[in-house]
């Protein structure tokens, strides 16, 4: 039995049903008896919520007024109107009003040294690195706190909104980075004592909630220092914070040491490199490339746990918003519904982008890591 | 003769280091408890824990064990701590379920649904809890009726009061339906340990599910039924203002639970995804080509691998739920948090010992599920080369 | 089981990948007992060809009759033809989490419903006939690659099928575990088992394979008995992917 073929045949198109829109349609949504009935499910979840969650906030709203007297109408969607009035108190907290631009100030300085960090081929990325983690939060405090340079000063308590949710995530990362690489390097110790100190303050600090911590922080603090040191409420809970937030960054941290091949180690001794020699020039490098979607990822938590401070007392974007229903000035029914949609906006918005931006990241980090 | 000055010596530094550690963290611990002592003796505060036999002198809303005003801070302390464990209990189910539900439609060939669960999973993941919690409190909770007008479904009442079923109360007898039922679940293990046994002898099991399903219902039915119907139930009657009697879940509990489960539910659907993306398409294939069916191939070949992938994330994920029932504070419903590091804090001023009692409860809680965890993951491994 | 039939018959065969016409008007006949070696570039459709032999890719033209059922959209029926074709992957495919002898009494206890005895004493024989009964009680993940595909090869064999498909068996082998896969397979040739070899061993080819059949952009090309087929190839495309794959 031979064959041979003479002329190639030529490709033809597939049988019309499973191609174009309509294919697409039938093999994705209509394929089988239980697939339609899901996709008509589906249909009706979509059928549910979406009308009206666009009749509440878009087509209903409420979008100017300067009183409750405007989001009272009948019918009254979502009020913007509060949104807007509050907005700047939303954003600043208290902030005195005239020294606002110190806020704006810093937080473009903030974006600009991180947006700069985000580009793959930036030169001096390290240079920029640790501008950002060394220089820019001496800058940063100075211009937020002022009393010198001719800056007036902006007490603490008045700082609140968005300003206060990054300042407090912000420096919780910021502080916690150091302590974690510190925790991760004597947790994979060869030292007992080191790693059993390591672990126990890891342990401790993961296996208790951030609440008993922020309690803690603004109760016990005052405690432990010697009587009469004024201390700043704002300054206890980011003390709190970091502990905390150090443990978490110190898995992270340890999650990349590990990655790294034991090969790596070996070279390094063989060089003749010493135990910070190795780590600061050869380990470290590597691993902390490593690590960054997860330090994204703990900014993201981190992120979201500053709404927490609320229950100490402090006003973060959360917080202030949550205050301002009290108003009486705009007590609505929608008042409360409208902050809150507002607020979970904001919040999706910031948090959603980084972790895409840490996904990609983590695609390209695997990417190189991937045989070809 | 020394080849090399002994402070060089690797072992004699690492002790030194080592030495140097524990003098450090003893001495900082040291200034910190005298100042601490200091400050406390200053502040007239009593220190001990002989604080949890004076009584507490408040009400607690929601109690599941008995508990009045003139118990003492130990049993408020157990209140709260009951009160915490069943808001993590009920969470971890319902995210669970949720979340098995979400992470499978997730994976679902029909693209509606794959999609609706991707937003959903995004959605409630990049909110924060706290967020998720007080909307559910404030915008919805409190926008139900008045007990008056409560919206009824069933015989649920659902009002701004919270939520209020038919108690039920047994009477004499009704130990034999509870009897009844035990008794059918031994009888479901036996069924299956008598199927595995026959099909290892004779490539033939017995059927199972329906059985099971026979005794399980069947038999306390019948039970009941024979010993005259021993139930009743109090339902919540509208007393004045308020209705009495009945079980009531507090809009606090419903606000937290909803969240929790809500919130939690997103992360384990993300966890179940990945779990059964983790089995490889070729055991699918492999245990098709041998002629297995789709539910044998999902229970004997994806599932035990999915799982192993999955619990250890999800373990994880049952605690930070336990964890977080401490925003409740945020909302008053009582619990640890609330109660204890709350009220029982600020009328004692002893914060040292109750926050230390606190967070030892939840570190215990945490390295309780740790070492199951690592017992469970040691015993499964996938063993390799 | 009609002991006069044809093992495989297709007529026809055209199926594709969305728009991408993957298997142009395959015509493919096999005897039982016929030894089969289907050899091509990647990209070819050899593997998607044999893939639709048991069904785990679908056609949408033409007609795949299997042991004289014919493979449609039937579940029954796919279930019937996968018990009687045994299949080997290119990737091995053990199950990690059961032991090697449980990887080959799985099938046997669920789909035939052989007793527990009855289905471990056939895998033994299996295991020892492709010289791994000793292994019985590892995992796969302490086997080496060759060690694996063994027992892949065994696990397939304990359904006792009529007809045994294998996927480039040999290509994600490191070299000096090639040659006691393809000592299993040219043994098992010799017992007169069906067989469809996507392969690029091509002197497994010429030792054991009754016909050689070149596939390339979706079709077959050329096929002929194995002297023919390497001594004298006739298509263009054929010679040149001989002398390809057979100089280095």
């Amino acid at each position: 039995m031979s064959f041979v073929r003479d002329t190639y045949l030529v490709e033809t198109p597939p049988p019309g049903m499973n191609v174009g829109v309509l294919g697409w349609l039938r093999g994705n949504l209509f394929s089988s008896a239980s697939n339609t009935l899901l996709t008509l499910f589906g249909m009706y979840v979509l059928w549910t919520v979406v009308p009206p969650l666009i009749e509440w906030a878009l087509l209903d709203a409420v979008w100017q007024g300067s009183g409750r007297e405007a989001c009272l109408v009948e019918g009254a969607g979502a009020c913007w109107a509060f949104v807007a009035a509050k907005f700047g108190q939303f954003i600043y907290g208290t902030y005195t009003f005239e020294e606002r631009w110190r806020v704006d100030l810093a937080f473009l300085a903030g974006a600009l040294t991180v947006g700069l960090l985000m580009i793959e081929r930036m030169p001096g990325r390290r240079y920029i690195a640790v501008f950002g983690l060394l220089i820019y939060p001496v800058i940063a405090y100075i211009l937020l706190t002022g009393g010198m340079f001719g800056l007036p000063e902006v007490e603490t308590t008045l700082w609140g909104g968005l300003l206060l949710t990054f300042v407090v995530a912000s420096v919780g990362i910021v502080v916690s980075f150091p302590l974690g690489i510190v925790l991760a390097l004597g947790r994979r110790s060869q030292m007992p004592v080191m790693r059993v100190l390591s672990v126990i303050y890891i342990e401790a600090w993961r296996g208790v909630p951030l609440i008993t911590v922020l309690f803690m922080a603004s109760v016990m603090l005052p405690l432990f220092l010697p009587a009469g040191t004024n201390f700043d409420k704002l300054l206890r809970v980011l003390i709190g914070v970091a502990l905390f937030s150090s443990a978490y960054m110190a898995e992270v941290v340890r999650g990349g040491l590990q990655a790294i091949p034991r090969g790596q180690y070996e070279a390094a001794s063989a060089l003749g490199l010493g135990f910070w020699q190795a780590n600061l020039l050869i380990i470290m490098p590597q691993a902390l490339r490593l690590v960054i979607p997860g330090i994204v990822n703990t900014f993201i938590g981190l992120f979201k746990d500053t709404t927490l401070v609320m229950i100490v007392g402090l006003f973060d974007f959360l917080g202030s918003i949550q205050v301002n229903f009290s108003d009486a000035n705009w007590a609505t029914p929608q008042t409360a519904a409208t902050g809150y949609a507002f607020a979970a906006l904001v919040y999706w918005i910031i948090c959603y982008s980084m972790s895409r931006y840490s996904m990609r990241l983590e695609a390209r980090l695997n990417e190189g890591t991937r045989r070809a | 003769m020394r080849t090399q000055a002994f402070w060089n010596d690797p072992r004699i530094r690492a002790w030194f280091f080592q030495i140097l550690a524990v003098l450090v963290v003893g001495g900082f611990i040291a200034i910190i408890v005298t100042n601490t002592v200091d400050n406390l003796n200053a502040l007239n505060v009593a220190s001990g824990f002989g604080f949890l036999q004076h009584t507490a002198g408040f009400g607690i809303s929601q109690t599941l064990i008995e508990y009045s005003e003139s118990s003492s801070y130990g049993r408020a302390f157990l209140v709260a701590l009951l009160n915490t464990l069943l808001v993590a209990g009920i969470g971890i189910f319902f995210a669970t379920v949720v979340g098995f539900l979400v992470g499978i439609a997730r994976l679902s060939p029909n693209w509606l649904v794959a999609r609706l669960a991707t937003v959903y999973i995004e959605t409630f993941r990049n909110i924060p809890l706290l967020l998720q919690i007080l909307f559910w409190y404030t915008a919805v909770l409190s926008n139900l009726p008045a007990p008056r007008n409560s919206l009824e479904i069933g015989s649920l009442l659902m009002n701004n009061r919270g939520l209020y079923l038919p108690a039920p109360v047994g009477e004499p007898g009704f130990g034999f339906v509870v009897a009844a039922f035990f008794i059918a679940l031994l009888g479901i293990v036996f069924l299956r340990h008598w199927s595995q046994r026959r099909r290892i002898a004779t490539g033939r099991g017995l059927p199972i599910m329906w059985p099971s399903l026979g005794l399980l219902f069947g038999l306390p039915l019948i039970t009941f039924w024979l010993a005259g119907a021993p139930l009743h139930f109090e339902v919540p009657e509208l007393r004045g203002f308020n209705f009495v009697g009945g079980l009531r879940a507090i809009p606090e509990l419903l606000a937290l639970v909803l969240a929790l489960s809500i919130y939690t539910a997103a992360f384990i659907a993300e966890i179940v995804r990945s779990g059964i993306q983790a089995v490889s398409w070729g055991q699918s294939e492999a245990a098709q080509a041998l002629g297995l069916r789709r539910t044998q191939i999902l229970r004997l070949v994806v599932i035990p691998q999915a799982l192993r992938v999955i619990i250890p994330p999800l373990t994880s994920q049952y605690l930070n739920l336990t964890k977080n029932s401490s925003l409740a504070a945020a909302l008053a419903y009582p619990e640890l948090a609330s109660v204890f590091a709350g009220t029982v804090l600020n009328q004692t001023g002893q914060a040292i010992e109750v926050l230390t009692i606190t967070m030892a409860v939840y570190l215990g809680l945490s390295l309780l599920t740790s070492a199951a965890m690592n017992f469970y993951n040691s015993r499964i491994a996938l063993v390799e080369r | 089981m009609n002991e006069d039939s044809m093992a495989i018959e297709i007529t026809g065969l055209n199926k594709w990948y969305g728009a991408f016409h993957a298997l142009k008007e395959i015509d493919l006949t096999v005897r039982r007992g016929d030894r089969i070696v289907i050899c091509g570039p990647s990209g070819s459709g050899k593997s998607t060809l044999i893939r639709c032999i048991n069904r785990l890719e679908e056609h949408q033209q033409g007609r795949i009759v299997v042991n004289g059922i014919e493979l449609n959209n039937d579940l029954k029926r796919i279930d019937e033809v996968r018990a009687e074709v045994g299949m080997v992957f290119q990737s091995f495919n053990l199950f990690p989490h059961l032991t090697i002898l449980e990887n080959c009494t799985l099938a046997p206890i669920w789909v035939r419903k052989l007793p527990k005895a009855q289905a471990h004493e056939m895998a033994m024989s299996y295991l020892a006939r492709v010289q791994i009964a000793d292994q019985a009680d590892k995992f796969p993940g302490q086997l080496s690659g060759g060690q694996q595909q063994r027992v892949a090869i065994a696990r397939a064999l304990c359904m006792n099928p009529e007809i045994m498909l294998f996927d480039e068996p040999t290509s994600s082998l490191d070299p000096e575990m090639i040659k006691e896969v393809l000592d299993v397979m040219i043994t098992l040739a010799g017992e007169g088992m069906t067989m469809l070899c996507v392969t690029h061993e091509m002197g497994f080819a010429r030792t054991v394979a009754d016909r050689v059949i070149f596939m390339d952009e979706g079709q077959i090309v050329e096929e002929n008995a194995p002297e023919e087929f390497f001594n004298n190839p006739q298509h263009p495309r054929t010679q040149e992917f001989l002398s390809q794959i057979l100089s280095h």
